[in-house]
């Protein structure tokens, strides 16, 4: 195990203070968490940002499967997740929230997803591992942990415990690592 | 799942759920401002339709555009086709040009199969003959599924032209794998032979396929027949096999209408029962451009390799 | 002229009923002697030890598509086939291009075979001109020219009173009238068994009765006429239970069946293969099992190939618009041997079956071998394994349903007069 529940809430309560630092006009911020890891990512976070500064941000989900540029590699195709947005994009400052970010190429997906759904006036990026193994020239602005790995490795958020199925708040998150378990560039 | 879809007979249960879970991913696409997403962008795929069929060749290819791909309609029809160059020849003509899926419709069942046992690119079936309709199927699934939040347990009843229609030996296929009932009425003279070894329950009467049913199916009795000798007149068909709403009482209270288009209004169905509900028949089309998405998501691109066996 | 003496077979005579250990002798093309331990100076050997020494096949239906198709087959390639498959004579149908309704294609048809064919040739010439179910054809003038039956096989005489016209007069020549049995209305475009396999494959069907209705009026037009009837490649049990009541009534009729018919089921055709449509269809399985037993209870006289050649492009277009039939030379021996394995049919039966009985129905010196028969033999190894690849066959076409069938059983040498025209191992010995 790479992270506790504890560990993960402590980075992600640290992450929330730092979104509100650095975003002057914090009534513009959207939440967007990319499934299945980033969604119970961004639904804390923005409970943390209502504790911290009873802000009410905006929280969606968006899939990037149909914007990889692995998508059609392999024979079976990868499950398309859901994707759910409240409210339109448009002169919104979202942050694209994902549980590990690695090659960067998720993170490009999601952006051309989000481009397709309009014209926001900021977009940052929040991971709670970052490992790394960069292919594309992306920046991660809220970083939780940076964990060294190997590019065969396996890291991903699993939620475990109580309502764990319907991602509830309580139910306890941890990170594993898994050596070894996932193809070249995972 | 297996490359390719001729047909849902033999087509396991969690494909289908898998079909039908993607598609509705893919109508939450449809619902967009922009309805188009990049994954088969730089790919091929070729609708070779031997039968003219505007609804289902749109439907395709307003799929595989919403996908990026590069849609090709190849139209003939086989009348003038066959005379110059075989069907086989035909399709590995194209498949040299690597595309990255075929869909064939044709107006004589095993075409489609034929045609795949040749080709390196995953085959669609569009309609053969009276053999199936695969992707009608599963779009007719889906609005089920949409309906009534479920397959399992329902009863289906499928009215009218069993002999000839791929669309009812598909849904007899899907319907049964899903878990639902399904019964088939119809001019005894459009019951195939032998129906109940597909699995169905051949109705008597109108009434009795469906009484009770939560589903009710109606096909459409084809142009060439509405004058055949398969029943005495229109007016007789309309008499016993049309659906109207006083004899839409036999089935639940909340039974839905559907039928795979275009409809012969006062035929099939009275004409209010076609635009309205309890009929769900544009929801059929609307379903049918995400089903085909997914259909293309799911098979476009897996070629078969040179030294697979074909 | 060259002697050959075949050794150390087990001989089936079935018009004499004889199934024994026996050496063969053959001189000046005919049987000379019968008999065990024997010698012949001089003689060419045919060491048969293990294998069934039989009289040449015949088959009684045949399409040679010499005149008019020869890019399907000829008489060359067709008569090569045949002895490949055992068949020293071979009755070719009628619905060649002309059709053979006329004395000269008759002859045209022998005169070819003489030169080219290894097999003997008999032709059958159309029992109405142009096969167009209408006016007779000149039964005596084509027997006189050498036809030794009549039929407008591929099609039906639909007229009742031509058909009754047809069988009356025939008793005029003394030959059968060979009746392909389809009620046209009935088929109405059906390309497969009517029944749970065309429901499923959404392909129009053909149902059993087409056969049976017209199974039942060409008896009872034969009885009135007392006309030699013989019914063509019988698929179903209504037809062969028909058949069995009117032999027990007399009526002067006899039938053949195929070999696909007494070994594939509809099921065959799920897969599409143009290569499963004939005419009558593959039928259901209670249909072979009732052929089979037909043909074990001599209800059904013969085993008939109904070889009829299609090109691949003919056969590569939707299932509906390939050509029935396919090329039965070759297999007919291995097909129909599974019959003897499996108890249906005595080794003595089958050897009748696919010789002694086709020939009495012809009226051929054909079918026997006790001395002073033609020395037409065919030896069958019965435990020899082989696949047929019909690409590798002496047929001009490839449409047969067991392309890659791995088989036990088959013909190993053939000789027609006297003289060897196949080897197995050597292919055929003709000029």
């Amino acid at each position: 195990m790479l992270l506790a529940d504890a560990e993960i809430r402590r980075a992600l309560l640290r992450m929330a203070h730092e979104v509100i630092e650095r975003n002057g006009d914090l009534s513009r911020l959207y939440l967007v968490g990319i499934p299945n890891g980033g969604v119970p990512l961004a639904r804390q976070m923005a409970r943390n940002l209502r504790e911290v500064a009873g802000l009410d941000a905006l929280v969606g989900m968006l899939d990037t499967s149909l914007y990889r540029d692995d998508a059609l590699l392999k024979e079976q195709r990868p499950p398309l997740r859901p994707t759910e947005m409240p409210s339109a994009v448009d002169n919104r400052v979202v942050i694209l929230v994902d549980d590990v970010v690695n090659t960067g190429r998720t993170i490009r997906a999601a952006m051309d997803a989000l481009l397709d759904l309009g014209r926001p006036r900021a977009v940052q990026v929040a991971a709670l591992v970052d490992r790394g193994h960069r292919e594309l020239p992306i920046r991660i602005d809220y970083v939780g942990k940076n964990i060294p790995t190997q590019s065969g490795d396996l890291v991903k958020l699993f939620l475990a415990g109580e309502g764990a199925e319907a991602g509830a708040p309580e139910a306890a998150m941890k990170v594993l690592l898994l050596r070894g378990a996932a193809g070249e560039g995972a | 799942m297996q490359r390719g879809l001729l047909g849902i007979e033999g087509m396991e249960r969690a494909d289908i759920e898998l079909v039908l879970e993607t598609a509705f991913h893919m109508k939450e696409v449809g619902q967009r401002d922009v309805k188009k997403v990049p994954t088969l962008r730089g790919r091929s795929i070729i609708n070779l339709f031997f039968e003219p069929s505007t609804r289902t060749r749109t439907s395709f290819e307003i799929a595989g555009k919403r996908l990026s791909a590069d849609v090709i309609n190849f139209s003939s029809s086989a009348s003038s086709l066959s005379k110059s160059e075989s069907i086989l020849d035909t399709a590995k003509t194209l498949d040299a040009m690597d595309p990255d899926a075929v869909v064939v419709r044709h107006q004589v069942a095993g075409v489609p199969k034929r045609i795949a046992d040749e080709l390196a690119a995953p085959v669609i079936n569009a309609g053969d003959g009276a053999h199936e309709h695969p992707t009608q199927a599963l779009l007719d699934l889906m609005t089920v599924v949409e309906e009534k939040g479920r397959v399992d347990g329902l009863c289906v009843a499928i009215i009218g032209d069993i002999a000839h229609s791929r669309v009812a030996r598909s849904n007899i296929h899907g319907f049964l794998t899903m878990g639902a009932e399904v019964r088939v009425a119809g001019p005894p003279t459009m019951i195939p032979a032998r129906v109940e070894a597909l699995g169905v329950k051949a109705a008597r009467s109108l009434r009795e396929a469906l009484d009770g049913a939560d589903v009710v199916m109606a096909l459409r009795i084809q142009g060439e027949r509405l004058s055949g000798a398969a029943f005495p007149s229109i007016r007789e068909y309309a008499a016993t096999f049309g659906l109207d709403r006083a004899k839409l009482r036999f089935a639940q209270d909340d039974a839905i209408v559907m039928h795979p288009g275009p409809v012969n209004r006062g035929v099939e169905l009275s004409h209010d029962l076609a635009d309205r509900r309890p009929s769900v028949i544009l929801d059929q089309v609307r379903n049918g451009v995400a089903l085909r998405m997914a259909v293309l998501y799911l098979q476009a691109g897996r070629r078969a390799r040179a030294q697979e066996p074909r | 002229m060259a002697r050959v003496l075949i050794r150390g077979g087990r001989l089936l005579d079935p018009a004499a009923g004889r199934d024994e250990a026996a050496d063969l002798l053959l001189q000046d093309g005919r049987v000379a002697a019968v008999g065990r331990g024997m010698e012949a100076q001089g003689a060419e050997q045919v060491d048969a030890s293990g294998c069934w020494v039989m009289p040449g096949f015949v088959d009684l239906h045949a399409h040679l598509r010499e005149p008019g198709q020869e890019y399907k087959e000829d008489i060359a390639s067709g008569g090569r086939a045949a002895v490949a498959g055992g068949f020293t004579s071979v009755a070719c149908m009628a619905n060649t291009a002309p059709v053979n309704d006329d004395p000269a294609v008759t002859d045209y048809i022998l005169d070819r075979a003489r030169q080219d064919s290894p097999a003997r040739i008999y032709p059958i010439a159309a029992a109405t001109k142009g096969l167009r179910g209408e006016v007779m054809s000149e039964m005596s003038a084509l027997v006189d020219a050498g036809a030794v039956a009549f039929s407008d096989d591929g099609k039906t005489i639909m007229d009742s009173g031509v058909q009754r016209r047809v069988l009356e007069y025939s008793r005029l020549v003394e030959r059968p009238v060979m009746v392909h049995a389809e009620d046209c209305g009935l088929v109405r475009g059906g390309v497969v068994n009517e029944g749970a396999v065309s429901t499923r494959l959404g392909l129009p069907g053909n149902p059993a009765v087409a056969e049976v209705v017209h199974v039942a009026r060409d008896l009872m037009l034969a009885e009135l006429t007392g006309a030699h009837l013989h019914v063509a490649h019988v698929s179903t049990a209504g037809a062969v239970e028909l058949l069995r009541e009117a032999r027990a009534r007399g009526v002067h009729v006899t039938a053949e069946v195929t070999p696909h018919h007494l070994a594939l089921s509809d099921e065959a055709a799920l897969g599409y293969d143009a290569n499963t449509k004939m005419a009558p269809p593959l039928r259901s399985a209670a249909d072979v099992a009732a052929c089979q037993q037909g043909l074990a209870d001599g209800v059904l006289d013969a085993i008939a190939t109904d070889h009829a050649p299609h090109a691949v492009h003919e056969k590569e277009v939707e299932f509906t618009a390939a050509p029935p039939g396919v090329i039965g030379f070759e297999t007919a021996l291995a097909v129909v041997l599974e019959l003897v394995r499996a108890g249906r049919l005595t080794p003595l039966q089958l050897a009748a079956a696919l010789s002694s009985n086709p020939a009495r129905i012809l009226q051929l010196e054909a079918g026997r071998l006790a001395r002073g028969d033609p020395g037409d033999v065919t030896l069958v190894d019965p435990e020899r394994r082989w696949r047929y690849d019909p690409a590798k066959g002496h047929s001009k076409s490839r449409n047969s349903p067991w392309a890659g069938r791995e088989f036990t059983g088959r013909v190993v040498v053939t000789l027609v007069a006297g003289e060897l025209v196949f080897h197995a191992d050597r292919g055929v010995l003709h000029p």
